[in-house]
């Protein structure tokens, strides 16, 4: 009996041992001494700074996440569209204006595609803006500090997904609707949608100086869904390109009824026609409603402005300004090639990849050979706009980006793989599966003039076994391969934050030198900001109670406060008088119905508190800051509301006030 | 003159005080709040403003008149035959200063680093229970706590150094050509 036990055990083992060896797990675990070089490719030593810094759009966390590259380490989140109680953003009275909009405060979206800004057509390493696609807006985020500075609301957007992609001087960054909506908004019909329902192309114009972002025109074009989209750059600079599904003008069952012709359409935008038309007076300004929200630097607070009214053109007010090239099969990506002379269209239900001339569109325009019209909008022959068909064997193109150095590298979400193919001949060089249905890729400066074409992040939508399970809800997954050679090496897996849609990535010298310590402390001009101690404060307007407060290693000033009421609103206005790196404070009182703060060197944040009971409340810093961070506290004293207890404020042993 | 460097496991890029004749300041903008704000859990009084030490006033008149004088004599020196005896003349009276001024400089390096407040936050002993002496190196190297503290003339303190040689290298070019 014994015997036959052990028999049956090794038989066992023998079979998984067999089953391990098998062919299925080649794919998966590359062989030793391969996956020692990739070790050593993705490995930096403790206290090494990655090569690359890579933004990762958050998708439904609505924040921005930054790694570094070739590590795959998680650097930071940004808040960007979502309230984010680490660090109060959304909470604190100071940042609450960035998520106001027309639709009143709105404390997440679903954010998509960040852009770094560019000079020339090279990253800048400026600013990074990304796209909110639900309540459509536009945020701009600095590379100096790291925060989100400005929000725009886009008007007569709905589904803002072809964005945020800017032009290669920053001129503009554009955001397209994804969803065709009637405009202006009115109650009518859903079934009336077809050539009713219209589609905006919004120009929002950017400051070169401060970034301030405006919006120039929107282009009010046939109620297609435009789905992404890419500025032409080099010698296409001046044209933005446009894919767009559901030229049936369906309004339901989608899946089906929208993926019924056999193309759809790349729009074609001549830009810079549209800025001398409306520079010359043209356009109509049409009443609408949209916020505007600006982070100041020096007041370390938002404040938002309603716009009344935007600028509208419609396309066919301006000749020559918009063509449609026909593409196949509902294309997603729209991605220029670094020269600019190539217009990939991504037919995400179909095999193949079709690309575009630019010279070719030039050609057959100024020929005047078009094949039809749409609402007005001519049409250019399939054949004669075409460069070539990259027959990859591959399903579901869904992104394409550049290393270069003449190579291409195309993600296919349906058979789950990053596919090398080469400009102009079109033939497929390597292929690499993804772990798994890969939806976006990127190369640091990969849909720049000048691509930094050594490493390909591919962002895949479904992780499943890849790392140690979570329960039903998982990190997503990406895969960094090294791209220097002629065959694509897979180096290492990362998990990452909610839903990366797209990313941007550059040299981390561009950004870091750059990347600012503290704020100067004397630069402060925040309305309740103290700069020293001995300022510190409580005053009472009506049930409104202001404490001017500081916070230095390790304690509050003050830190014992009397006179406060049920009934009052109390404003804790802390400023953080450290001039040294890192050494952030937190503050946070019991029982309040909002964030803590987390106050960086120099700043001032506020936060509210309205004391519902009476006693003796405790508030403390939330950040470890000292080896006396967990004395760094304090007390409130809370009276009934009839009470006539005088405000004080206290810190050690002296009365003083 | 001179420069006092503190660096730790938590300052990659160390604290420091350049140390001028006429005051004290940060080798980075707010190094010197930041010393501060470490000495202050020892009890150490934070660091002098110029108008707290008479050495900040006198200390440059002296090394200016001291200057005006080597020059003059050089002068004198170049145009006139006087005797080198002048130079070793110069150079002792400086040295007697200089040594002075150092002498003073550790006065106050030991007064920082002892006259702690009797409620400092961390009042730490040393080996033999003694209470710990915070006072950086005159001049070299020191462990402090978890800091590491460097202690070195900087170019102004080098150069006067290098000034009171070439006085003596006259002293005895000079002797050299009298006795000729």
């Amino acid at each position: 009996m014994k015997t036959r036990k052990i028999k049956l055990f090794t038989a066992v083992a023998a079979s998984l041992l067999l089953a391990s060896c098998g062919p299925q797990t080649n794919n998966k675990k590359s062989g030793g001494a391969l996956s020692s070089s990739a070790a050593e490719k993705v490995y930096v030593a403790p206290g090494e700074h990655d090569e690359f810094y890579a933004f990762l759009s958050g998708g439904f966390s609505g924040n921005l996440t930054v790694y570094g590259l070739p590590s795959g380490r998680m650097l930071k989140e940004i808040p960007v569209f979502s309230q984010y109680p680490t660090s109060g953003y959304g909470y604190s009275e100071e940042t609450k204006p960035m998520l106001n909009t027309s639709f009143g405060f709105v404390p997440w979206d679903d954010a998509h595609h960040p852009d770094i800004s560019q000079t020339n057509g090279e990253l800048d390493g400026r600013w990074v803006f990304i796209n909110g696609n639900n309540t459509p807006r536009i945020a701009r985020i600095s590379l100096t500090t790291f925060e989100t500075e400005e929000i725009i609301e886009i008007p007569n957007s709905a589904g803002n997904h072809s964005s945020s992609f800017i032009t290669e001087n920053t001129e503009y960054v554009v955001a397209g609707t994804r969803f065709s909506v009637p405009i202006p908004q009115r109650d009518m019909p859903i079934k009336d949608y077809k050539s009713n329902f219209k589609g905006s192309l919004s120009f929002i114009s950017v400051d070169p100086e401060h970034g301030h972002m405006d919006i120039k025109f929107q282009l009010m074009m046939p109620g297609f869904n435009y789905d992404l989209s890419h500025p032409g750059r080099d010698k296409s600079h001046g044209w933005f390109f446009f894919t767009t599904y559901n030229t049936e003008e369906a309004n339901t069952l989608m899946e089906v009824n929208s993926s019924q012709n056999d193309k759809d359409f790349i729009a074609a935008v001549n830009w810079k026609k549209i800025e001398e038309y409306v520079n010359n007076g043209g356009g109509t300004m049409m009443p609408a409603e949209y916020a505007h929200n600006v982070y100041d630097e020096s007041t370390h607070t938002a404040t938002t402005t309603m716009k009344k009214e935007v600028l509208t053109v419609d396309p066919l007010k301006v000749p020559g300004a918009v063509y449609f090239l026909p593409t196949p099969k509902s294309p997603h990506g729209c991605d220029v090639d670094p020269t600019g002379q190539y217009i990939i269209g991504n037919g995400k239900l179909s095999a193949d990849l079709t690309i575009h001339s630019f010279d070719k569109m030039i050609a057959a325009i100024e020929a005047k050979k078009f094949d039809g019209e749409a609402y007005g909008i001519p049409i250019l022959n399939f054949d004669d706009v075409l460069a070539g068909t990259v027959k990859s064997g591959g399903l579901g193109p869904l992104h394409t980006e550049f290393d270069g150095k003449g190579n291409a590298y195309t993600t296919f979400f349906i058979s789950s793989e990053v596919v090398k193919w080469k400009l102009g001949t079109w033939e497929v060089i390597d292929r690499k599966p993804t772990y798994y249905s890969v939806g976006h890729l990127m190369i640091p400066g990969g849909n720049s003039r000048k691509p930094f074409g050594k490493y390909v992040v591919a962002m895949n939508k479904i992780t499943k076994d890849r790392y140690l399970p979570t329960g039903p809800e998982m990190e997503h997954s990406a895969q960094l391969y090294d791209i220097s050679g002629e065959k694509m090496e897979l180096l290492i897996d990362f998990p990452t934050h909610g839903e990366p849609h797209y990313a941007a990535g550059c040299p981390a010298d561009l950004i870091k030198a750059n990347s600012k310590k503290i704020y100067r402390l004397d630069e402060n001009k925040h309305p309740y900001a103290i700069l020293s101690p001995d300022q510190a404060k409580v005053e009472r307007k009506g049930n409104e109670v202001h404490v001017y407060m500081s916070t230095i290693r390790s304690h509050f000033t003050p830190d014992n406060i009397e006179g406060v009421k049920v009934g009052d609103k109390v404003y804790f206005h802390i400023t953080n008088h450290e001039q040294d790196f890192d050494v952030p404070h937190g503050f946070a009182m019991i029982g309040q119905n909002t964030s803590e703060l987390l106050i960086m060197p120099g700043q001032t944040k506020s936060s509210v508190w309205e004391p519902k009971k009476v006693g003796v409340w405790p508030f403390y810093c939330t950040d470890f800051c000292s080896a006396l961070h967990q004395e760094m506290q304090g007390y409130v004293r809370v009276s009934p509301a009839d009470s006539n207890i005088e405000l004080s404020w206290s810190l050690g042993d002296s009365d003083e006030e | 003159m001179w420069n006092i460097m503190l660096g730790a496991p938590q300052y990659p890029e160390p604290l420091g005080i350049d140390i001028y004749i006429n005051g004290l300041q940060g080798q980075s903008e707010f190094d010197i709040q930041n010393i501060d704000g470490l000495n202050h859990y020892i009890g150490m009084k934070t660091l002098p403003k110029p108008a707290d030490m008479w050495e900040f006033s006198v200390f440059p008149k002296v090394v200016l008149a001291m200057a005006f004088l080597g020059v003059l004599i050089g002068l004198i020196g170049l145009f006139k035959n006087i005797s080198p005896n002048w130079f070793l003349f110069w150079f002792i009276l400086m040295s007697v200063l200089g040594m002075l001024g150092v002498y003073d400089f550790n006065l106050w390096l030991v007064d920082y680093g002892t006259d702690l407040d009797p409620n400092a936050i961390m009042k730490l002993v040393n080996e033999a229970g003694e209470p710990m002496q915070y006072n950086p190196p005159l001049i070299g190297h020191k462990k402090l706590l978890n800091f590491d503290a460097f202690s070195y003339p900087r170019t102004g303190g080098i150069m006067l150094f290098v000034g009171m040689m070439l006085t003596v290298l006259a002293y005895f070019v000079g002797k050299k050509s009298l006795n000729k």
